[in-house]
């Protein structure tokens, strides 16, 4: 009975994000007009899931990609840059005839196949650019990912100076990973789930995820207990770089083009932090896991959308959302409650 | 305190009291200078050092702001829309009549001042991550901001005040690098001079030994962050009156170079570290860099790149931690 008050213990802020995150769909569920018209019909509510798992599943992703950086109490601000990047690449590459111009055409199977790899492949490298420069070159991660960002924004403008798309884009493909089985579980939750149990699952429960969640709490005694601290630390950018070439792959299926979008960029970094608080992610590291940063992603896009079935109007909207995310981020400073000496404010 | 460490500061061998990354960003700087001067001798013209001064302006007062928040190993992520909300409440207190126009500095640099203590006030007493709650206020500031003009650019233009210090200039040298001037030496005094400075010094490198030193560390955070808040504001109050209006969005260009002039210029971003004139550097160089780019011709995605290559560069020279073990 006593392991179940530790294990509560650790999933607290999983377990709020998800207490948050279900409530909220609930009451937008049941104020959407699709099924305030119609009651709740199978086909129904299967749409209104599939629209928002559609969305849920890009900034998931990312929340992710941010989480395992934050594990080790470093930042990522460049998961947004390398999500557009690799949406710009898989714009290219994600075709039915890759190779044609160099006389090997792969076909509609091969080609998005390599193309996918070509991409996951591109975050991989953008992450591992990234921790080489934190790791071996010694720098803070937020001044090395806003640097590293600007060129990774520059690659993607130089390949897609305007939003573009390529005639033969595997839209099969896309529209497969976007659609819904038996008419009520949509594609992308399926594949989030896989993405969850084949790598979040294992990896944080390898010798290189406990020392990702070691290296957050101290770094120092993770090095003196023998742990591979830099191939652990250099692994979270390296899978960083790789879940948010993931999420760019899946723009680039709803979209079914790419855009070097700066603002887009900015916009998914800032709500992938927000995500992983929501989530209850430590920003100080070691706390906190992939599932939680998922449903603090999701509970921060329900808020969005709460807000349009409720009629707010969307003047009052932005305000609205940061008023949320403000005292969502307040909620921590309760632990000041228990405080008893004024030294441990400085922890 | 203040006198033993200026005192130890003049005695110490020139050697030794030689900035490494003030020396290596104005050394790039003169780096700089000469490459373009052997593109155009338009560089090393009065008239062009003048107008990067002037464009450097309003990023040196934000990078102002930033570096005492650096400086106490916190960050202010709240920057651009605190930029649009001082220029948008200045124009809009100018609509006001004369009164309006005679407050109008004023009442937009308030606004910031008011950002920056919630700020100041959620960091240093609820102990929030600055990372986390400047990034909120950041958006409430944005949801304020797009309640109150509708989301488009406000019809309201800059009084003539604004105009004066943002756009105008006395015998070619603009007021804006006056007024950069002003709040540089300002900050030089308050930075090492002033109890409030050393002690900004102090809670960077470790809050609880200064807090035991008797320094009121969360009196001191607070007004950092709103001196942040109050001096981004002005530069948003300044950049209405460059352009005329403000504008929605108009403050998102001046986060990460700030955040980089600041770096680039020796502060660490862990806090405790780092001088003035190094953000002046800092801010100089990025001025120089980007515009030199784009006389260039360089494409954008070229210039992105470049730009992010050199800070990774300058800061794999002198930015480094120190090897843990």
């Amino acid at each position: 009975m006593n392991e179940w008050r530790f294990w509560f213990n650790a999933q607290r802020g999983t377990l709020l994000a998800l207490a948050i995150f279900v409530l909220m769909f609930v009451v937008y569920l049941s104020n959407h007009p699709a099924i305030v018209n119609n009651g709740y019909t199978a086909q129904g509510v299967g749409n209104v899931v599939q629209t928002a798992a559609n969305k849920g599943i890009l900034l998931a992703l990312i929340a992710i990609a941010q989480t395992l950086v934050v594990l080790t109490a470093g930042i990522d601000l460049s998961v947004g840059m390398i999500f557009v990047l690799c949406n710009v690449v898989a714009s290219f590459v994600v075709v039915g005839n890759l190779g044609a111009a160099w006389g090997f055409d792969l076909g509609p199977v091969g080609g998005p196949a390599v193309g996918v790899l070509i991409v996951l492949l591109v975050g991989v490298a953008c992450g591992a650019t990234n921790g080489l420069i934190v790791i071996f070159g010694r720098l803070q991660p937020i001044v090395a990912t806003i640097a590293s960002s600007a060129v990774f924004f520059g690659l993607a403008l130089w390949m897609r100076p305007q939003p573009g798309s390529t005639p033969e884009f595997a839209k099969a493909l896309g529209k497969f990973m976007l659609t819904k089985f038996g008419g009520v579980i949509p594609a992308s939750m399926v594949f989030l789930l896989i993405v969850v149990v084949v790598l979040w699952i294992p990896y944080s429960r390898s010798v290189l995820g406990r020392t990702t969640y070691a290296v957050g709490s101290s770094e120092a005694a993770a090095y003196m207990s023998g742990m591979p601290v830099k191939r652990a630390k250099f692994m979270a950018y390296v899978l960083s770089g790789f879940f948010s070439g993931l999420g760019g792959l899946y723009l680039a299926f709803v979209t079914s083009s790419g855009q070097a979008d700066q603002a887009a960029a900015g916009t998914y970094t800032l709500n992938s932090i927000a995500a992983v608080v929501l989530g209850g992610v430590s920003l100080f590291g070691g706390r906190g896991g992939a599932v939680g940063a998922i449903f603090g992603a999701f509970a921060f896009l329900t808020i969005k959308d709460l807000m349009f079935v409720l009629n707010v109007d969307p003047l009052y909207q932005p305000l609205l959302q940061g008023i949320v995310l403000l005292l969502a981020v307040s909620i921590g400073s309760a632990r000041l409650f228990q405080v008893r000496n004024r030294l441990e404010l400085f922890g | 305190m203040t006198d033993n460490s200026t005192i130890a500061a003049t005695r110490r061998p020139l050697r030794q009291r030689i900035d490494l990354p003030v020396v290596t960003a104005f050394g790039c700087i003169v780096i700089l200078l000469v490459v373009g001067s052997l593109y155009s001798t338009n560089f090393l013209s009065p008239e062009y050092l003048l107008q990067q001064l002037k464009v450097g302006a309003f990023l040196g007062i934000i990078a102002t702001g930033m570096m005492l928040v650096i400086l106490l190993g916190q960050i202010d992520l709240s920057v651009p829309w605190t930029v649009t909300l001082g220029a948008m409440m200045a124009s809009a207190a100018t609509a006001y009549g004369p009164m309006g126009e005679l407050f109008s500095i004023p009442f937009g640099v308030f606004c910031g001042l008011l950002i920056g203590l919630v700020n100041g006030f959620a960091v240093a007493y609820l102990r929030i991550p600055s990372m986390i709650i400047t990034l909120a206020v950041n958006a409430v500031a944005q949801g304020l901001m797009v309640a109150y003009s509708g989301g488009f650019s406000p019809q309201d233009s800059a009084s003539p005040a604004m105009k004066f210090l943002g756009a105008q200039s006395t015998f070619g040298l603009p007021h804006a690098v006056i007024v950069w001037a002003i709040i540089g030496m300002l900050a030089v005094f308050l930075l090492t001079r002033t109890t409030f400075g050393r002690s900004v010094y102090g809670i960077g490198n470790k809050e609880s030994a200064a807090y035991l030193s008797g320094v009121p560390t969360q009196l001191v955070v607070m007004g950092a962050f709103a001196l942040c808040g109050a001096l981004s504001a002005f530069a948003g109050v300044l950049l209405a009156g460059y352009a005329g209006k403000a504008a929605q969005s108009m403050g998102d260009a001046y986060l990460l170079p700030a955040i980089a002039a600041v770096v680039l210029g020796g502060t660490s971003i862990l806090g405790g570290r780092g001088s003035y004139i190094g953000t002046i550097a800092g801010t100089i160089l990025i001025t120089l860099l980007a515009s030199i780019l784009s006389v260039m011709q360089m494409a954008e995605f070229g210039r992105q790149i470049i730009y992010g290559v050199i800070i990774v560069g300058m800061l794999l020279l002198y930015g480094r931690d120190k090897k843990l073990r």
